[in-house]
């Protein structure tokens, strides 16, 4: 049931915690977030109240997409620790994985766009008031393609947690946000990675808006030895599996 | 089916330095005498304007095409600035940030084969984006309009205004709620 009021300010950690464990009491299974989400006090005015229009129809210009090409990155897209003329600060690491569909085919060519605070936490945007340190050697964008297998690669600086004002002592735990395009619309996905074993997890009412224990546990990487890279960076790996039909789906189903 | 999908996450507060690029929504080639104009507000639940949303626009070539083209964010060689697109390909993907008072504009051409563009809607707050479609007429047989009450059908269609200019608000909640689609 949507509340008719805001939650109020100045809620302490604890009270969001109720309402967390009253959400995910009453959520049905769902592999994304309820939109209608009262401890993300920011969802409050800002989902439907109206159920979405279900929409099956072959024909649909959603079940294309944008097409993205060697234009539309460079190489230095891919190295976050390489866009200024000094070194940033914190832990350098690598975020490699691959992008899939829900058949579990590569999503070849496309692009991904990742953003993240810096290894204090502080966002280089200008309403970020987080008092801690900017990097002037570090901005915290990045862009690639996937490969012929659906591989992406970053190279970046670990993000830190930073604080924010959904309630009284409220610490995003360190994540990195990333923006990702399939064969089709409909894919289109948004989301945030977060580092494994981060006792933030329990107070983050953002992770936790995925009620679903099983699909929380696909949005943390896992540490990769094989991939950190000796005298150099620390590896994780993030595989991303893109929700919704495309054309090439429903002409399989055609077939069957 | 049988891979479980990454779930969705909100897009927060930070993106506008990451995801925006330069003449986002200029989809039409400069100058194009074609050009439209398909632009409105984002409105919250309590009718105040959505000053950190993003919306995207996808859409067929006007001759049908829908392989899209790449170069939406085309690079200076030089610099490996953004510069967005070469002003010949078109590509058919819009994208642009709210501005401070809710606004938002993309510069395209006409769609060819369909009477709608394919919208989705990012922001702060929304923990999972949203899709709506923008219809440039009330296209009589269209069976998404067909399906929907006059008063729900109404937030798909745009209001034509002058100079070949679409308008279209986008209500994330409440009185005149969009309507907003799900994809099986
Ligand atoms: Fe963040």
């Amino acid at each position: 049931m949507p509340l008719t009021e805001p939650l109020p300010d100045g809620l302490s950690q604890q009270e969001i915690d109720t309402e967390v464990a009253k959400a995910q009491a009453s959520a049905a299974p769902s592999d994304h977030p309820p939109r209608d989400y009262p401890p993300y006090r920011s969802s409050h005015f800002r989902f439907p109240r109206q159920p979405l229009i279900p929409l099956s129809d072959p024909e649909a210009v959603e079940l294309s997409g944008p097409a993205f090409g060697v234009t539309d990155v460079t190489a230095l897209d891919r190295d976050l620790t390489r866009q200024h003329i000094g070194e940033p600060l914190g832990e350098r690491i690598t975020v490699s994985g691959r992008v899939l569909d829900r058949e579990g085919r590569p999503v070849r060519g496309q692009l991904v766009e990742l953003w993240q605070a810096n290894a204090s936490g502080r966002y280089a945007h200008q309403l970020d008031q987080h008092p801690a340190p900017l990097d002037p050697n570090f901005t915290g964008f990045g862009r690639c393609l996937t490969d012929d297998e659906g591989g992406y690669s970053f190279t970046t600086i670990k993000p830190g947690a930073y604080p924010w004002r959904n309630h009284v002592n409220a610490w995003r735990p360190a994540h990195i946000h990333f923006s990702l395009f399939g064969t089709a619309f409909t894919q289109r996905l948004v989301t945030q990675m977060y580092f494994p074993g981060d006792p933030l997890f329990a107070y983050d009412p953002v992770l936790r808006s995925v009620t679903d224990e099983s699909a929380r546990q696909r949005l943390v990487c896992a540490y990769d030895h094989d991939l950190s890279a000796p005298e150099w960076s620390l590896g994780y790996r993030w595989d991303i599996v893109l929700d919704g039909p495309s054309a090439t789906l429903f002409e399989e189903g055609d077939q069957l | 089916m049988s891979y479980a999908p990454t779930p969705s996450q909100t897009v927060g507060p930070f993106y506008g330095y990451a995801l925006p690029f330069p003449r986002g929504g200029e989809v039409a080639p400069a100058g194009h005498p074609d050009t439209i104009t398909l632009h409105g507000y984002v409105y919250d639940g309590a009718g105040n304007p959505v000053p950190d949303a993003l919306v995207e626009t996808w859409q067929p070539a006007p001759d049908g095409s829908r392989a899209g083209a790449p170069g939406s964010l085309r690079h200076d060689p030089v610099t490996g600035e953004v510069i967005g697109r070469d002003g010949v390909a078109f590509t058919g993907f819009g994208r642009v940030p709210t501005d401070a008072d809710g606004h938002w504009a993309v510069r395209t051409l006409p769609p060819g084969g369909v009477s709608y563009i394919a919208v989705a809607v990012f922001a702060r707050g929304l923990l999972h984006h949203l899709y709506t479609r923008a219809y440039l007429v009330d296209e009589p047989g269209d069976a998404l309009l067909g399906a929907l009450d006059p008063a729900r059908r109404a937030t798909l269609v745009t209001r034509p205004e002058a100079d070949r200019t679409y308008r279209f608000d986008i209500r994330l909640q409440g009185e005149g709620e969009t309507v907003f689609l799900e994809f099986k």
